[in-house]
Parts: structure tokens; sequence; C-alpha cells
């Protein structure tokens, strides 16, 4: 399974870089390309090094990267990685529907006492 | 098709489901209600459920455990936390131990389902939402697996669409 693949403490990680909304909006516009640090940090209403800090968590989780170019500081998302946590969803939405397809067919038969 | 859609929030570790039915809330409720219709449903065809205990009540707990291929049991528990018949429940289910007794060592999830009259129908929505990625793994490995092979396919194209 494509999970196995990732230990437990990364994907932790990467569960709780993206439980604020902020590092969501990092990874969103930075999964089309690189944007610069000072660029990413003019859409938020908070200090320079609170965005810091803010990609630091998303570069530990491996879910982006950071690089130099000339002067600045350019982000990248790590497409991949964030498609792997999405799988681990990915993987527990497949059994909850395999689930409630079994509840589907409980559902429409025919009830003790109403006849057949 | 039971489920019309599916929606992830990976920021909030949570699973929507929207589930329709031809039968009135009523019917649909029942099916969480009465334990031997709740173990057909709870677990996969491989791994399937037995209800030994099963207090659908506020504040009331339900014990179960499911049989593996080779007869191994995984105990579990639900502990109800509203009850609000036949228009919405809300549970925490977690794991036990081999005699069934709560493992506190382990981690929890919890669900929450709405049920709506549309028409002569049903449209019950179930939010599941996971504390950790061990959560999610404790529930992926008790032998599930095999039960969810046939609906991999499908939910590709639920989330596709």
């Amino acid at each position: 399974m494509v999970i196995e693949a990732m230990s437990e403490e990364a994907v932790d990680r990467i569960f709780h870089a993206l439980a604020d909304a902020t590092r969501r909006d990092i990874v969103a516009r930075t999964m089309v390309g690189g944007r610069s640090v000072s660029a990413l940090a003019s859409h938020y209403a908070m200090s320079f090094p609170a965005v810091h800090k803010h990609i630091a968590v998303l570069e530990r989780a491996g879910l982006v990267t950071k690089e130099r170019d000339g002067r600045e500081q350019v982000v990248r998302a790590r497409v991949e990685e964030v498609r792997r946590a999405s799988r681990l969803l990915d993987e527990l939405a497949g059994l909850w529907v395999a689930r409630l397809d079994r509840l589907g067919e409980v559902v429409a038969e025919p009830q003790e006492g109403e006849g057949s | 098709m039971t489920v019309v859609d599916v929606r992830k929030d990976l920021g909030a570790a949570t699973l929507t489901f929207v589930a329709e039915f031809d039968a009135p809330p009523e019917r649909v409720w029942k099916v969480w209600a009465d334990p031997r219709q709740l173990e057909r449903w709870w677990g996969p065809p491989t791994w399937p459920a037995t209800y030994t205990e099963h207090d659908f009540t506020e504040g009331g707990t339900s014990r179960y455990h499911m049989t593996g291929p080779d007869g191994t049991r995984a105990h579990g528990w639900l502990r109800f936390s509203a009850i609000d018949p036949p228009n919405s429940l809300e549970l925490t289910d977690g794991f036990a131990d081999e005699t069934g007794a709560n493992n506190p060592e382990l981690p929890t999830s919890t669900m929450r389902a709405t049920f709506e009259s549309v028409g002569d129908g049903t449209r019950m929505t179930l939010v599941a939402t996971y504390p950790s990625s061990e959560a999610m793994r404790m529930v992926l490995d008790m032998g599930m697996e095999e039960g969810m092979k046939g609906a991999l396919g499908q939910v590709d194209a639920v989330l596709a669409g």
C-alpha cells in the first residue's frame, strides 16, 4: 500500500503543516510555480518573520522547498508529497464508500413484518 | 449508487460523505439503531462485525469485534455523544484490547451523521474526523484492506468527478 512507504511521523508532520489556513494557502499558491518569500508575505496580514516560520514548518514536513534565486528566496510546493498525504485520506474514503454501499443494501431489504 | 459525494479536507483530516437512499429517515435510522442490522454493514465481508453490546442512547456504549479470515478478532467500541432520532447522531469510534476493554493508548476517531428527508428518500451526510495519521493507519490496518479493494476504483471516480 502507498501509505506503507511513509513513516508515521512524516505523515503527522504533513497533516500538522496543513492544519493551518495560511500554510494551506502557501502550498496552494506555490503548486503552480515558485513564489518569492516577499511576494508570498504580501498576501498575509502578519510579519515577515511569521510568514518565514510558516514556510519553515512546510519545509520540515517536506511539502515545499526553498531555494535562493539571486536576492530572492523562492518557495515551491512538492506536488508529489502533497499527493501522498492526500492518498492516505483516499484510502480511508474507499473504506467508507464500501461501508456505506453495504449500509445502502441493508436499507433496501424488506423489513421483518412487511412481507417480501 | 449509494454514495453521491465524497469530500476530503486534508487540512482538517476530515472526510465528508453524502449518501442517498430510497427509504425514509426512520428506516435508515434503524440500520444504526438495530445491532443485527448495524453489524451487517459495519465490517467488510472478509471481517464481519459482531455487536455484543449496543446501548444506542446518548452517553451509551457499544462493543463489537470483527472476525478475520483466520479467526483473528479485532475489538472496538463506540460511544454515542449525541442521539436525536431520526435526525442526527454523533459517536466516538475506538479500539479495544482482546478482552474488549477500552485501550486508552489507541487513537479514536469521531463521526457525525445527519439524516434529511428528500422526497420519499433520505440524504445522509456523514463526517468522519481523524485526529492523527496513527488513527487513520489503525483503521486501515484493521484488516479492512480486503473489503475496500473493489471500492477504490469507485472512489477514484468520485474524487475525480
